[in-house]
């Protein structure tokens, strides 16, 4: 944090416009968080294409078994399992973590909190470009001999230990090489938006006033960075299985196959949370500014997100209810696993209580923000039938979990992104985005959502098993009512695919012909706001860096003309 | 209406004046990497206490395979604490007068050396009696464990090398100092805790 004066600043800012990197080199080598942010927001993009093609070619399989899938041709059943795995993967890896952590964080944390850059901007670059390549070990992983690793997400030994099991000894080799690739990148996120949050913060700017999506992604950053150390050490174990022939996870050799389930969910659980709550900040942002009613209850908000993640790291056995965990143990897991729902309900409540009586105008943003609260709400839901032990033996490995997580991820990582997206798209890119055909493609986003997965909480209640290649093998899931129900879940999809064209034509014709966006379009109090659309290199001046003076959320004060009051306004 | 714009009245502010820092940006960098890595060795000993726990009339060592060199790696592990207390004095010196922290910190990296050395004697004589990191889950978690430190270890003396020459050339600053003695502290107070859980 460097306070130069204004000339020193003018004129470094003119050495890095014309001496510094040139042309494409600028943007692969910059150090600044916002075009790192971007890097971060293209490649998640272009895997989210890849992820979502990869659902689309397998739902059209379940949905017509054996015929040939429109731009893919016909699947077999190792390329079904390598599209499934490869599917969670991506969609969790290296979609939603760089989007919603990465991207987001990497833009807003410097300007939310008035600093210049991140405090290690090289590392941060360092933090890109190894995700980058375990973007590249992931996609090349498809094309190798044998085909992408098809043993699940999860990974669970002893399928994924060999090579004789899995028929993909080098796909399980390269996926687990760019999955650990991935973890090193947010480790070196992690410190960088923690350390950045807690030292680099404008004068004035306290514990309190830090806008809550900050706050999400530093204590997402916290989680990750504390469960991911198991992990390693698990997937360094299993590299050594799969690669020297060691025994961790092989009983033949005395060592123990559940112990990877323990390692993976130490991790995985809390994962859950570290994706969903900036996607519940940004949802907070954005409800407050579009209610402009100041937030219901903030550091009831803080200290109950703490919470959450304090017990998300005591759930993780609920995934392991039939893999032979002792009935008393899962008693404990059954008990935090729905006591975990108590804090997230309260952050479901103070939004509402947000909402209530509030002037509410439903912008685009808003209407993702709503909605992700409406849908969030039944992935919750559903979550309490499988946190129970009993209900859960029936459940467990249906489409039914399917259903519930998707209702819980989707929310994050699609919904959460466009409410964030279409929020700060004026401020990224220095345009507005069309209202009009934001909303057109929202209807065409969630409605098509819903008709996807209810038909799959009723498979999975029918008692479907997920990973199946073909129903048509099993008698009692072939009927013709359980084939519908696929084929209803497969055009939905397909409809649903479709609306994101509307939205990358929006991007795009916004991006190269959109309205130029003000300083602050919506009217929000928070400081990203009061710099130029989008911020030059710095983010303001160094003699006009921002001050603080009050709390984020001062919407429609009765005692004020108007109804925001930017934090940076003197009092 | 008096009591509901009491209600919105907020504190009034001084004006502020500077960025709140808690620790040095390295410092804290650093110590949140280590928290990260704690959480990994946390992982590896659970993982090892777990398939110990396992094994059948708890035969650790496995039949056939070697006892490991306790004694020996108890000088090792002395050795290896005596350089974090070098260090300690090294820091306090360095606040003195910066030239006078170089003998301490070269003795704390020819401890560092000397450590990891030894550990690699070991390692080859441990070998040479068949045990392997195939050879059973005991050898296994061995080299795992003990390998993963050492890995640390020898990041820790790089990293003290080069505090060490920026040192001589005049232009380490506390911070930066202080910086690499948090991983230098964290590799030396891990390994008593490895040593009880690998070794005995």
């Amino acid at each position: 944090m460097v306070e130069a004066t204004a000339e020193v600043w003018h004129a470094q800012h003119e050495v890095h416009e014309h001496h510094g990197p040139q042309g494409v080199l600028k943007y692969l080598w910059s150090t600044d968080h916002k075009v790192i942010s971007m890097q971060y927001l293209f490649t998640g993009m272009f895997m989210a294409v890849v992820g979502g093609f990869m659902a689309y070619v397998f739902r059209m399989q379940l949905a017509f078994p054996g015929s040939s899938v429109p731009g893919f041709g016909i699947v077999s059943p190792g390329e079904y399992n390598s599209l499934v795995t490869n599917h969670g993967s991506i969609m969790i890896f290296w979609v939603a973590m760089p989007v919603l952590i990465a991207a987001f964080g990497n833009f807003l944390i410097p300007l939310m909190i008035g600093a210049d850059d991140m405090v290690f901007p090289r590392i941060n670059r360092l933090s890109f470009q190894v995700f980058f390549i375990s973007a590249l070990v992931i996609l090349g992983s498809l094309f190798v001999e044998g085909g992408g690793f098809g043993g699940a997400w999860t990974a669970y030994p002893p399928l994924s230990a060999k090579g004789v099991y899995n028929q993909t000894p080098l796909g399980a080799t390269l996926w687990l090489i760019g999955v650990a690739l991935e973890f090193v990148a947010f480790l070196l996120g992690g410190i960088n938006f923690i350390t950045t949050l807690m030292n680099a913060r404008a004068p004035g700017m306290k514990a309190y006033d830090i806008p809550m999506v900050c706050w999400m992604i530093v204590i997402a950053s916290i989680l990750f960075m504390l469960s991911v150390g198991p992990l390693i050490a698990g997937a360094v174990m299993l590299l050594f299985d799969q690669t020297l022939g060691t025994g961790f996870y092989d009983p033949a050799m005395g060592g123990d196959p559940v112990l990877w389930q323990h390692l993976f969910w130490f991790f995985g659980h809390p994962e859950v949370y570290v994706v969903m709550l900036p996607a519940i900040g940004i949802t907070i942002d954005i409800v407050a500014t579009f209610a402009r009613k100041k937030l219901f209850g903030y550091k009831l908000m803080l200290y109950t997100t703490v919470a959450t993640g304090v017990l998300s790291f005591f759930v993780w056995a609920h995934h392991q209810f039939i893999s032979g965990i002792d009935p008393r143990m899962a008693n404990v897991f059954m008990v935090t696993t729905l006591l975990i729902s108590v804090p997230i309900a309260e952050l479901m409540f103070v939004i509402i209580a947000t909402l209530y009586g509030g002037s509410i105008r439903l912008a685009t943003p808003m209407l993702w923000a709503l909605a992700f609260i409406a849908e969030f709400l039944i992935g919750g839901v559903t979550g309490i039938f499988l946190g129970a032990s009993g209900a859960d033996i029936y459940f467990h490995d249906t489409y039914f979990v399917l259903a519930h997580f998707h209702y819980t991820f989707f929310p994050i990582a699609i919904i959460g992104t466009f409410a964030a997206l279409t929020y700060w798209f004026p401020k990224m890119f220095g345009k507005m985005m069309s209202d009009k055909l934001g909303k057109i493609h929202f209807w065409g986003t969630i409605i098509p959502f819903n008709f996807i997965f209810i038909p799959l909480f009723v498979l999975g209640m029918g008692g479907q098993h997920r990973r199946i290649y073909n129903y048509q093998h099993f008698p009692d899931l072939a009927g013709a009512d359980f084939q519908r129900l696929r084929i209803i879940a497969t055009v939905a999809l397909l409809v649903m695919l479709a609306f994101q064209l509307v939205f990358f034509y929006n991007f795009i014709r916004s991006l190269l012909r959109g309205e130029k966006a003000p300083k602050n379009p919506w009217n929000a109090n928070t400081l990203e706001w009061t710099t130029e659309s989008p911020p030059p290199h710095g983010n303001w001046p160094p003699d006009q860096m921002p001050k603080v003076y009050r709390g984020p959320y001062e919407y429609g004060r009765p005692d004020r003309e108007s109804d925001f009051w930017p934090q940076d306004e003197p009092a | 209406m008096a009591t509901e714009s009491a209600a919105h009245e907020i504190e009034q502010r001084p004006e502020p004046v500077s960025r709140p820092k808690i620790l040095a940006d390295g410092v804290m960098g650093m110590l949140l990497f280590v928290f990260a890595e704690i959480m990994m060795f946390a992982g590896l000993i659970s993982a090892h206490r777990i398939v110990r726990s396992q094994v059948a009339g708890e035969m650790w060592p496995p039949y056939g395979q070697p006892r490991l060199p306790v004694q020996e790696t108890a000088v090792n592990t002395a050795a290896l604490l005596v350089s974090g207390i070098v260090l300690v004095f090294a820091h306090l010196a360095f606040k003195k007068e910066a030239s006078r922290a170089r003998l301490p910190i070269l003795i704390a990296l020819l401890l560092g050396l000397f450590f990891v050395g030894s550990q690699g004697a070991e390692w080859v004589a441990l070998l040479g009696e068949g045990l392997t990191i195939q050879s059973s889950t005991y050898g296994g978690f061995f080299y795992l464990i003990v390998g993963a430190h050492g890995l640390h270890a020898i990041a820790a003396i790089l990293a003290l090398g080069w505090a060490s020459f920026e040192l001589y050339k005049g232009r380490l600053t506390g911070s930066q100092l202080a910086t690499v003695s948090v991983f230098w502290y964290f590799v030396v107070l891990l390994w008593p805790v490895l040593y009880l859980i690998v070794y005995l």
